[in-house]
């Protein structure tokens, strides 16, 4: 019930025609590009599916809220992403109860 | 970097390894990786790619909206919107951009 990498592997040896091996490394380099390009701080634009991009969010305080002990949660940066308008389009048409 | 561009660098890297991938399979490797992820959310069915995230739905319930223009009351029918969860490797590897001088462990 959930798509992975192994999936996505078997859909390149199907529809693209590469062998086993190709696939599996093309799946990895897929992830891997656009980690690479977050990491160095670019941002990443997938026309139709949607873009990654990354938020400098300062620090802030916080709390454990076990102990109530109050701990600053350090500044940091993150990845967001934004489904392109595409694929918001196609994820309003499922219901879960159809 | 753009789609075309993940193509390009996508075509490099195998191409290194493997003479026979060539840009027009690393072309229809991009698009049925995404076209692949859409249809799979747009069925309701979660992504999981460990070391880079998770991609769900989130519920949104019915609402009255308006319309900003008119002031009118509009009813907004429940929906469901993609959500990526960024995974622990991606998350650090980002976040430990940030601080250059910093040594960070993957």
């Amino acid at each position: 019930m959930t798509l992975t990498k192994a999936e996505l592997a078997d859909l390149l040896f199907d529809r693209v025609g590469l062998n086993k091996r190709e696939a599996k490394d093309t799946v990895e380099t897929f992830f891997e590009e656009i980690r690479t390009a977050l990491e160095s701080g670019d941002a990443v634009k997938l026309s139709g599916f949607g873009n990654f991009q990354l938020r400098d969010k300062p620090q802030r305080p916080g709390r454990n809220p076990k102990t109530g002990e109050e701990i600053p949660i350090t500044a940091r940066r993150v990845v967001t992403f934004h489904a392109s308008q595409k694929l918001k389009g196609m994820v309003e048409q499922f219901h879960a109860n159809d | 970097m753009t789609k075309s561009e993940l193509i390009a660098r996508l075509a490099e890297r195998l191409g290194e390894r493997n003479s026979q991938l060539v840009f027009k399979d690393a072309e229809l490797a991009v698009k049925t990786i995404l076209d692949a992820m859409a249809s799979s959310l747009s069925q309701g069915q979660r992504i999981e790619i460990r070391g880079f995230g998770s991609f769900d739905l989130n519920y949104r319930p019915p609402r009255v909206g308006r319309n900003p223009k008119s002031g009118s009351s509009v009813s907004v029918p429940e929906k469901y919107v993609p959500h990526f969860k960024a995974g622990k490797e991606l998350r650090e590897r980002v976040d430990g951009a940030l601080i250059p001088d910093e040594e960070v462990q993957y």
